[in-house]
C-alpha cells in the first residue's frame, strides 16, 4: 500500500516535471508560432523578409483599381544616415509591378552597416504587399560617406480587399554594425 | 454637540478647503470625457450602458445580501436552512448573465467595426514616439513640396516640477510645437517609435494607440470642434514617461491652410538660413532660450548636470574641449544615454546656437562663434 | 514502517535547524506566511513611497527614475513575495489537515522549495543598492524598455525570476502530488473542501505557466546578453511577441493568485453562516472553467498594440465569458448566506468585504473587456483601480481572512476579537479610500505609473494617499494581533467555530505537530 502509493507520486511527479519542461519549450515555440500566425493573418504589419516566390500572374485582369502605396522612412534611436523614401507615394493596380527606390547616406567619418525592417499598415494589408526585390532582405553596409539609392520590386496581390485603398509602406532604420557579419568586410574593404 | 467635538469639526473642514483650494481648476471629474468626435461620444456611450448594468447586477446582488446580513443573523434568532444545492436556480444564473453579455457584446462589436476603418483617410500625419517627445511629419503626396515636421517636447519648466515655481494651469500638459489638424477631415495617423513603446493618446478622441519601434500602426480622428485637447503618453516609457504630453490644435479648415503654409515658409526659410551668418550676441540669446527648453531638464540650469546620468557642462572636458567633437556630440547623441541626436530636432541656426552658448557660459569661456554653415558642413560631411 | 517514518513522532527540532532543515507541512507553511507577511511590509513600504510622491503634484521626495523602481519592485514584490506564498502557506499548513494526510508528499522538496524564496528576493532586492538603481520598467518588464533599455541589475532580475519560478513550480507539484495521492480513505475528489479544489486547480495553472515566464525571462537574458533578438526589431525580433508570450503566464497568474482566495471564502462563509456551501458542485465546475478560459484572455491586456480586428473581437469576447463563472461563485456565495444564522467574527467580515469588494473589480474588469471602452481605459488608473480591487480586498483580504479563521487552529488561542475589528474596519475604509478614486482619475485621463501629474488630478490623488497610509498603518495592529495570539489567549476549542466543519477541526488546537499519521475515521468526512 505504502510502496503503491510512493509509486503513484513518483510516476506522477515525473508526469507534471515533463509538463513543466514541455511549457518551458511551448514558450520558446510561441516564437515561430507566432511569425507563422503573422504571417497568415498580417497581425503584426510584418511584411516577409524573402523574396516571394509567387509572380503576379500573367495577364492579370486590368482592372481600374487603383491603389495608393505611401512609403515612409524613419531611423531607429542611435542610427544617424540619412533616410528618405525617392517617391512620397504611388499609385498600383493589383498585379501590376512597380519599381521604387529609397535613398541613404552614412555621414559619419567611419563604416557602418544597416538594417530596414519594414512594416505596412493597415497590417491586414502586409500579406497582399508582394515583395520580389527589396533592400530590406540583405544588411546595408556602407563605408564612410558612401551615398545609395536603394531598390523595391513590388505588387499587390489581385486578391486584395476591396475596402483596402490605401497602404503605408513604412522602414525603420537600424544601425547593428555591432553584431553584424558584414561589419567586418567593411572595414577590410 | 460638544465642544470639543465642534473644534474637531471646523478643524476638518479647515483642512479640506485648504487642500480643495491647492488646485487651480474645480477638478472632480467623475468620468470619462464625451470628446469631441463620434468615435469618442459612442465609446462614452458604450461605456455607461456597461457601468450601468454592473450598477444594477450589484444592486440586485449586493441588495439580496444586504438583506441576508439584516435579517438572516443569529443575533436575531436566524435558524439556518438546509438547502445547499439546486441546478435549476444554477441554470438561470448561468443563463442570465450569458444574455447580458450578448447585449453588451453587440454594441461593442459596431463600435469597435467603425474605430477601425482607417480608410479613406484626407490627412496621413506620421507620429513618432521618442524618449521623451513626440515628432510630428505631414505626409506629402510629392516630395517636392516643402515638408512640414516637428518634435513636440513638454514645456513646462523643471521650477514648476520642482515646486520652484507656481505651476501654471496646464501644468505637465503643455508643449513647444503642438500638433495642428483641420476640423471635419478624416485624419489618419500611422504611429511607429524611435526607441523604446511610447502609446499616444488623446482622451477627447477616444484614440489610444502604442507606439512600437520597428512596427507601423495606424489610428483616425474626425474632429468637430476647434480647441485644444490635451493627452499624455500612456505606455511605460523609461524616466520621463510622465513628461512627454500631447497637445492637438484643431482648426477650421482655412486657418489649418494658413498655418500649413506658414509652417512649410518657415521650413523653406530654416534651409536658407543655414547659410546666413549669426552674431554672437543672437548666438547666446537664441542658445539661452534652446538650453532652458531643451537641454535644463538633464544638464541643469547653470550647467551643473545631475550624477551620475547627465554630465555637468559647466568645466566639461567636451564643451571646452575640440570644437568639432563638440558638435558631433550633439548632432548625434551618445548611444545607449539620455543624450539624444539632435541632428533633426533642431535646426543649423538652433544647433549652432546652442553650441555657441555651452561654450561661452556656465564659466566656460571658450569664445567660438559656430556659424550655421559650420554645423551644415558637418552634417553633409558625406555629400 | 520504514526508518524515515519514525522520525515523524518526534517533535520540533530545537532552534535556527528546526526551521532550516523542518520538512513538517506545518513548521514549512508557518515559515510561508511569515515570508509573505515580511514581504507585505516591504511591498507596502514602496507603495508608501509612491503614494507620498504622489500626494501633491510636482516632485517632492523622489526622482522620477527613483519612482520607476517602486513600482516595479511594489508590484513584483507584491505579486511574486507576498500574495502567492501566502497562498503557498496557507496550503501547506491546510492541505494535508483538510484530507487527513500526515504531510506533504514530497517533504524534502518542500523545505527546498521554500528555502530558495528568500535569495530570490534578498538578489531583487539588492537591486536597489546597485549603482545602476533596481529595475525601473515596470513589473510587466515589456521589452524593449527591459532590454535594450534596461539598466544593469535587469540579470539579477532575471535569475530572481528563474528561483522564484523554480519555488512555485516545486510548491505546484507537491500539492497536486499530495491532493492526488494523499488523500485519506473516504476523502473523493468531490468531498474536498473547496480550497483544496481552487488550489489543486491552481497548481496546474502554476505548472502550466511558470515555465513559460522562465522561459519569457530567458530570453530577454539571451537578448541583452547573447546578441539574439527574440523582442528586437533591429535582428527580426518583435516587441509585441514579449506581450504575447508574458501575457500567456500574466493571465493566468491572476487567476493563480485568486482562486485559492475563492476557496478560502467558500470555507469561512459556511461556518459562520451555519449552512453548507450552496452548489458546491457548480463551484468546482466554474473554478475549471476560470481556469480553461484564462489560457485564451491574454491578449485583453493588449487591445492597444495594433493587433487586427479578428484578433481583438475574440479576445473581447473570451475576456466577457469568465463573467459566466465568476458570477456563479458570487451568487453562490449570496445563497449560501441567504437563510443562514449568520455571526460576524473577523474572518466572516473580511470574506464578505471580499465578496463584495472583488465583485465591484469584476465589474470593473468586464467594462475593461469592452474593447472600445478599453482604448480609453487602457493604462489608466481605471487599471490600476481594477486590479487593486481584485487583488487587495479580494487576494490579500481573503488571506487575512484565512489568517484570522485558522489562528485559533494554529495557535491553539483565540485572537483578540476586538483589535481584529479593528484591523479589519480600518482596513475597509483604508482601501476603498485609497482605490475608489482612482477610478475617477482614469476616467479623467491619468495615466498609470507617473510620477507627476497634471492639477485637475490633484485632489483625488491626495485623498488616494490618506487611504494609503490608512491602509498602511492599519496592518501593524494585524501583525500584533498575530504575535498577541501566539503568546496566548483564551483557549481555543478543537472545533473553534461553532459553524465549522471539516478534518482540520477534527484535531486539537494547537494542531500536533503530526496529524493523521493514521488515516481519520472515514465517518468524519461529510459530503460539501
Ligand atoms: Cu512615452
Amino acid at each position: 500500500m505504502k510502496q503503491a502509493k510512493q509509486n503513484n507520486t513518483k510516476r506522477l511527479v515525473t508526469r507534471l516535471l515533463f509538463t513543466v519542461v514541455g511549457m518551458f519549450g511551448f514558450g520558446f515555440a510561441m516564437v515561430p508560432l507566432y511569425d507563422v500566425i503573422c504571417d497568415i493573418t498580417g497581425l503584426n504589419g510584418k511584411t516577409g523578409d524573402q523574396v516571394v516566390s509567387v509572380q503576379p500572374k500573367e495577364n492579370a485582369q486590368q482592372s481600374d483599381r487603383q491603389i495608393t502605396v505611401q512609403f515612409l522612412a524613419q531611423n531607429a534611436a542611435g542610427m544617424d544616415w540619412e533616410f528618405s523614401a525617392n517617391d512620397a507615394q504611388v499609385k498600383v493596380q493589383p498585379g501590376e509591378v512597380k519599381v521604387v527606390s529609397y535613398h541613404a547616406a552614412n555621414p559619419n567619418s567611419y563604416a557602418m552597416v544597416g538594417q530596414a525592417i519594414p512594416s505596412v499598415a493597415p497590417n491586414e494589408a502586409a500579406q497582399y504587399l508582394k515583395k520580389l526585390e527589396c533592400f530590406c532582405f540583405q544588411e546595408q553596409p556602407l563605408e564612410a560617406g558612401e551615398t545609395v539609392d536603394m531598390g523595391i520590386r513590388f505588387f499587390i496581390d489581385e486578391s486584395i480587399p476591396e475596402h483596402i485603398t490605401k497602404l503605408t509602406l513604412s522602414y525603420s532604420l537600424f544601425d547593428i554594425t555591432k553584431s553584424s557579419s558584414s561589419a567586418t568586410a567593411v572595414t577590410q574593404r | 454637540m460638544l465642544p470639543k467635538a465642534k473644534l474637531w469639526l471646523a478643524l476638518t473642514i479647515a483642512a479640506l478647503t485648504s487642500m480643495l483650494s491647492t488646485s487651480l481648476q474645480a477638478a472632480w471629474d467623475l468620468n470619462m470625457p464625451q470628446g469631441v468626435t463620434q468615435i469618442s461620444r459612442e465609446t462614452y456611450d458604450l461605456h455607461m450602458q456597461i457601468l450601468w448594468w454592473c450598477v444594477a447586477i450589484g444592486v440586485v446582488v449586493f441588495g439580496v445580501m444586504l438583506w441576508s446580513i439584516i435579517n438572516h443573523r443569529k443575533s436575531k434568532g436566524a435558524v439556518p436552512a438546509t438547502f445547499h444545492e439546486s441546478t435549476k436556480v444554477e441554470i438561470v444564473w448561468t443563463v442570465i448573465p450569458f444574455i447580458i453579455l450578448i447585449l453588451m457584446a453587440i454594441p461593442a462589436t459596431r463600435v469597435l467595426t467603425e474605430a477601425y476603418d482607417a480608410s479613406e483617410s484626407e490627412l496621413d500625419i506620421q507620429i513618432t514616439g521618442y524618449q521623451w517627445r513626440w515628432e510630428y511629419r505631414y505626409l506629402r503626396d510629392d516630395m517636392n513640396e516643402e515638408e512640414v515636421s516637428f518634435f513636440s517636447n513638454m514645456s513646462t519648466s523643471r521650477e514648476e516640477i520642482n515646486n520652484q515655481l507656481p505651476k501654471q494651469e496646464t501644468y505637465l500638459l503643455d508643449v513647444d510645437n503642438p500638433l495642428v489638424i483641420p476640423i471635419n477631415k478624416k485624419v489618419r495617423f500611422l504611429l511607429t517609435s524611435n526607441d523604446v513603446i511610447h502609446a499616444w493618446w488623446v482622451p477627447d478622441f477616444a484614440v489610444k494607440k502604442d507606439a512600437i519601434p520597428g512596427f507601423i500602426n495606424e489610428m483616425w480622428t474626425i474632429v468637430e470642434e476647434p480647441g485644444v485637447y490635451r493627452g499624455q503618453c500612456a505606455e511605460l516609457c523609461g524616466i520621463d514617461h510622465g513628461f512627454m504630453p500631447i497637445v492637438v490644435h484643431a482648426l477650421p479648415q482655412d486657418e489649418y491652410d494658413a498655418w500649413y503654409a506658414g509652417q512649410q515658409e518657415q521650413a523653406a526659410a530654416a534651409r536658407a538660413a543655414a547659410n546666413n551668418t549669426i552674431t554672437m550676441d543672437d548666438a547666446l540669446a537664441q542658445g539661452e532660450e534652446i538650453y532652458n527648453r531643451t537641454c535644463v531638464a538633464c544638464h541643469q540650469a547653470g550647467g551643473t548636470g545631475l550624477a551620475p546620468a547627465f554630465p555637468a557642462l559647466a568645466g566639461s572636458s567636451v564643451v571646452t574641449g575640440d570644437l568639432t567633437d563638440n558638435i558631433d556630440l550633439i548632432l548625434n547623441g551618445v548611444p545607449g544615454t539620455a543624450m539624444a541626436a539632435y541632428n533633426r530636432m533642431l535646426s543649423p541656426v538652433e544647433l549652432a546656437s546652442i553650441v555657441t552658448y555651452i561654450r561661452n557660459s556656465f564659466g566656460n569661456s571658450t569664445g567660438d562663434l559656430v556659424q550655421p554653415a559650420d554645423v551644415n558642413a558637418l552634417l553633409q560631411e558625406a555629400q | 514502517m520504514s526508518a524515515a517514518h519514525d522520525d515523524h513522532h518526534h517533535g520540533p527540532a530545537k532552534g535556527i535547524s528546526r526551521w532550516l532543515f523542518t520538512t513538517n507541512h506545518k513548521d514549512i507553511g508557518s515559515l510561508y506566511l511569515w515570508f509573505s507577511f515580511a514581504m507585505f511590509l516591504l511591498g507596502g513600504t514602496f507603495a508608501m513611497v509612491i503614494r507620498a510622491e504622489l500626494f501633491q503634484p510636482g516632485l517632492q521626495l523622489v526622482d522620477p527614475n527613483f519612482f520607476n523602481q517602486m513600482t516595479t519592485m511594489h508590484g513584483l514584490i507584491m505579486v511574486f513575495g507576498a500574495v502567492m506564498p501566502a497562498f503557498v502557506g496557507l496550503a501547506n499548513w491546510m492541505i494535508p489537515m483538510m484530507i487527513g494526510a500526515p504531510d506533504m508528499a514530497l517533504p524534502r522538496m518542500n523545505n527546498w522549495s521554500f528555502w530558495i524564496l528568500p535569495f530570490a528576493f534578498a538578489m531583487l532586492s539588492s537591486t536597489l543598492l546597485m549603482e545602476s538603481g533596481a529595475p525601473n520598467f515596470g513589473w510587466t518588464f515589456y521589452a524593449p524598455l527591459s532590454t535594450t533599455y534596461a539598466p544593469s541589475s535587469v540579470t539579477f532580475f532575471i535569475f530572481a525570476v528563474h528561483i522564484m519560478g523554480a519555488s512555485s513550480i516545486m510548491g505546484a507539484i507537491n500539492i497536486i502530488a499530495t491532493v492526488l495521492n494523499m488523500r485519506a480513505p473516504g476523502m473523493t475528489l468531490m468531498k474536498m473542501p473547496l480550497f483544496v479544489w481552487t488550489w489543486l486547480i491552481t497548481a496546474y495553472l502554476l505548472i502550466a505557466v511558470m515555465p513559460v515566464l522562465a522561459g519569457v525571462v530567458t530570453m530577454m537574458l539571451f537578448d541583452i546578453h547573447f546578441g539574439t533578438s527574440f523582442f528586437n526589431a533591429a535582428g527580426g525580433g518583435d516587441p509585441v511577441l514579449f506581450q504575447h508570450v508574458f501575457w500567456f503566464f500574466g493571465h493566468p497568474e491572476v487567476y493563480i493568485m485568486i482562486l485559492p482566495a475563492f476557496g478560502v471564502v467558500s470555507a469561512i462563509i459556511p461556518t459562520f453562516a451555519r449552512k453548507r456551501l450552496f452548489g458546491y458542485d457548480s463551484m468546482v465546475y466554474a473554478t475549471a472553467s476560470i481556469a480553461f478560459l484564462s489560457f485564451i484572455v491574454w491578449a485583453h491586456h493588449m487591445f492597444t498594440v495594433g493587433m487586427p480586428i479578428a484578433g481583438e473581437l475574440f479576445f473581447m469576447y473570451a475576456t466577457m465569458l469568465i463573467a459566466v463563472p465568476t458570477g456563479v461563485k458570487v451568487f453562490n456565495w449570496v445563497a449560501t448566506m441567504f437563510r443562514g444564522s449568520m455571526t460576524f467574527e473577523t474572518p466572516m467580515l473580511f470574506a464578505i468585504a471580499f465578496v463584495v469588494l472583488f465583485t465591484m473589480g469584476g465589474f470593473t474588469g468586464l467594462m475593461l473587456a469592452i474593447t472600445p471602452a478599453d482604448f480609453q481605459y487602457h493604462d489608466t488608473y481605471f487599471v490600476v483601480a481594477h486590479f487593486h480591487y481584485v487583488l487587495v480586498p479580494g487576494a490579500v483580504f481573503s488571506i487575512m481572512a484565512a489568517a484570522y479563521y485558522w489562528l485559533p487552529k494554529w495557535t491553539g488561542y483565540m485572537y483578540d476579537e476586538r483589535l481584529g475589528k479593528l484591523h479589519f474596519w480600518l482596513s475597509f475604509i483604508g482601501v476603498n479610500v485609497l482605490f475608489f478614486p482612482q477610478h475617477f482619475l482614469g476616467l479623467a485621463g491619468m495615466p498609470r505609473r507617473i510620477p507627476d501629474y497634471a492639477l485637475q488630478f490633484a485632489d483625488f490623488n491626495w485623498i488616494s494617499s490618506i487611504g494609503g497610509f490608512l491602509f498602511g498603518a492599519s496592518q501593524l495592529i494585524l501583525l500584533f494581533v498575530v504575535i498577541k495570539c501566539i503568546k496566548g489567549g483564551k483557549k481555543a476549542t478543537d472545533q473553534v467555530w461553532e459553524g465549522a466543519q471539516g478534518l482540520e477541526w477534527t484535531v486539537a488546537s494547537p494542531a500536533p505537530y503530526h496529524t493523521f499519521a493514521t488515516p481519520p475515521d472515514p465517518k468524519l468526512i461529510h459530503d460539501q
